[in-house]
């Protein structure tokens, strides 16, 4: 997409022209959001924490798939089953070995991430839908282990109970309080994700999402970086389920399923592929959607009569699936190209519509 | 391994083998047509099999009029789906397709559930439980001889399954109809070409493989029994698509009997990490297929280079 910069702004320097945030008023308007971000326990009830909570861990998920589908091009379906290993090999540290949580997140997502090497390894020699075959083996073969495997540590399908982060002595025992753990990952998260996507890295996963055997020819190596991205993607997705984990204290072979991965996969269609924002827009939107089918669900229900009990859970599914079936249709770049859309307009604006 | 065990296994997964080949059949029938791999092919599955149910169940019609209603439904089903949501993704690029059967399969997962609700149902018996056959192997272990038992549903559901495929296959072979599909399978530029209208056998293939999908789903209900996870069967009909070839019809007789065999083997094992894998074990036979033979045992080798 062009870069389309506001009348009389300036690339004066190569610093401000790579620059992600220009001008003094974004730096300020950031800052207030954060903060605004950072002080919700103060003025929004319990539930409304809950939710940002659960946006924030689930934006940290699909940044990953971003990086491995959105620029990549490679379609994973098994992101959720790296969630899982991040989950269990974070509640293991700190529940068998007494680690702390905040040393046991970034070993968590390393280790999900070399299990994702593994499962990254079939794009060496197959690709599209093939490779979709391939991760899906992941999201039955890893949660199958965690079921079947070494029950004695991993207690079968029965799962684990994860203790509460704790750091000098204050347990980050409420919604309130694990705010500002999944904040300050999501932060950290973000920063890293966008200038992993500028950089030469992204460049090259960008190369070979657009064409693989031309990037090769530039000398461009298609495994070693297709491995790389599927290393990011399962790192992102293992700190996002030691997330996860921690805060529901309660981990088993199907906290995060199948549908689980078609959720973040439809989070990223409707925010956008292959874009910073999309994600972090995709992941609010469909959580806010789902809310809302928990919230007027009822309603909904009273509308259909004939419908049997539990039919609310039905909503969840319904919503999403006709969400994405409209972005797919309508707006197939998703959320993200049309904030691009309205801001060039407003650029541009008494010239062009 | 338990020896006594093997034959009786092996047989029982080879008999189970076959509604996996007749799921794997639906999804081949719309992915030889369009290149499309359906991921709703489950709920398609489930959906036909609901709609037998609530015919002969709830509206007390005899099972043969409750199938021909229901395979009628579900071909209608499959035709509404290729002009609302498929038609639409033409030339689109792959990960929009495989997320449009994606978000379909939530779409009509959700619609299940509302219209039908989650509980566990009996579906009607076709074939009697109590008499199941017993058949004397020449086989003898430890002197004692190998006796099978199978229960009749089993070896009937075989039966058919192995009629629809083949009937499927010489539909494709022998009518004019099958005859433009194949053309169209080949290319669709040149299929359009010389006069087919390519989207009407798009609309043929998915309610040909709606039809499908509902016989497999009726012959799996009525040995287990129908709920809303009757969707998940599917995901082990999708490495029987894959082992057998994308686009070859008798590839989902082998594929779907190779899943099976593998699962009933593993299931005669003595150890009980090796008998619990039995519900993997398509996905260990997928991953083994992706890195030795990508294409498949009769699938054409289009894979494109990386």
């Amino acid at each position: 997409m062009a870069v389309l910069r506001p009348a009389g702004e300036f690339d004066e320097s190569y610093a401000y022209d790579m620059a992600t945030i220009r001008q003094p008023w974004q730096w300020v308007l950031l800052f207030a959001f954060l903060a605004a971000l950072y002080l919700l326990p103060f003025y929004a009830s319990q539930s409304v924490v809950a939710l940002v909570n659960r946006i924030g861990m689930t934006i940290i998920a699909v940044q990953g798939l971003n990086l491995l589908t959105g620029y990549t091009g490679q379609i994973s379906l098994g992101q959720a089953a790296f969630m899982t290993t991040g989950g269990y090999i974070s509640a293991l540290l700190v529940n068998n070995l007494g680690w702390s949580f905040f040393l046991a997140l970034p070993a968590a997502a390393l280790g999900a991430g070399l299990v994702g090497l593994l499962f990254g390894l079939p794009s060496l020699r197959v690709k599209g839908f093939y490779l979709v075959m391939a991760t899906l083996a992941a999201q039955f073969i890893i949660p199958w282990f965690t079921r079947n495997a070494f029950p004695e540590v991993l207690n079968g399908a029965q799962g684990l109970n994860v203790q509460v982060p704790v750091l000098f002595g204050i347990p980050f025992n409420t919604p309130q309080r694990y705010l500002y753990i999944t904040l300050t990952v999501l932060i950290i998260s973000t920063v890293v994700a966008h200038n992993v996507a500028r950089s030469r890295l992204g460049r090259a996963f960008v190369a070979i999402r657009d064409h693989d055997l031309a990037a090769e020819l530039l000398g461009v190596n298609p495994f070693k970086y297709k491995l790389q991205a599927f290393f990011l993607a399962a790192v992102y997705a293992g700190a996002s389920g030691s997330l996860f984990a921690h805060n529901l204290r309660h981990l088993n072979s199907e906290t995060f399923g199948l549908t689980d991965s078609v959720f973040l996969l439809g989070m990223l269609i409707v925010g956008g592929l292959g874009t910073s924002l999309g994600p972090i827009l995709g992941a609010i939107v469909i959580e806010l959607l789902i809310e809302g089918a928990t919230l007027f669900g009822p309603f909904f229900i009273s509308l259909f009569p004939s419908t049997a009990a539990g039919a609310v859970q039905a909503l969840r599914p319904l919503f999403f699936g006709t969400a994405l079936m409209l972005f797919l249709i309508f707006e197939p770049r998703g959320l993200a190209h049309r904030w691009q859309l309205i801001k060039a307009a407003w650029r541009l604006r008494p010239f062009a519509r | 391994m338990n020896w006594q065990l093997v034959p009786q296994f092996a047989t029982t997964g080879l008999l189970a083998g076959g509604p996996i080949a007749l799921t794997a059949l639906g999804l081949v029938l719309i992915f030889k047509s369009s290149y499309i791999f359906n991921f709703a092919h489950g709920q398609l599955l489930l959906m036909g099999t609901l709609f037998t149910w609530w015919f002969a169940v709830e509206q007390g019609f005899p099972l043969g009029v409750s199938i021909g209603l229901a395979l009628v439904l579900s071909a209608a089903l499959g035709l509404l789906i290729e002009r609302v949501a498929l038609r639409p993704m033409t030339g689109q690029p792959l990960l929009a397709i495989i997320l449009m059967t994606l978000a379909l399969s939530q779409v009509l997962q959700g619609l299940a559930l509302l219209l039908f609700g989650g509980t566990q149902r009996n579906f009607p018996q076709m074939f009697s439980a109590a008499h199941p056959y017993r058949i004397v192997t020449p086989l003898v272990y430890n002197g004692r001889p190998i006796i099978l038992i199978l229960k009749q549903n089993l070896v009937w559901s075989f039966v058919i399954a192995l009629l629809g495929v083949i009937a499927i296959g010489a539909f494709f072979r022998f009518t004019h109809t099958g005859l433009a599909m194949r053309a169209t399978s080949e290319d669709h530029e040149l299929a359009q070409s010389v006069g087919l209208r390519i989207h009407r056998i798009f609309g043929i293939s998915w309610a040909l493989a709606g039809m499908v999908a509902t016989t497999a789903g009726i012959l799996m209900a009525t040995s287990s029994g129908l709920d809303l996870s009757l969707s998940v069967v599917v995901l082990a009909a999708f490495p029987a698509v894959l082992l057998g070839g994308l686009e070859s019809i008798p590839g989902t007789i082998v594929g779907g009997l190779i899943i099976g065999l593998s699962q009933g083997l593993v299931s005669a094992s003595k150890v009980q990490l090796i008998r619990n894998s039995a519900e993997i074990m398509p996905y260990v036979v997928l991953m083994i297929v992706l890195l030795i033979r990508p294409e498949g045992l009769f699938g054409q080798k289009r894979i494109e280079r990386i």
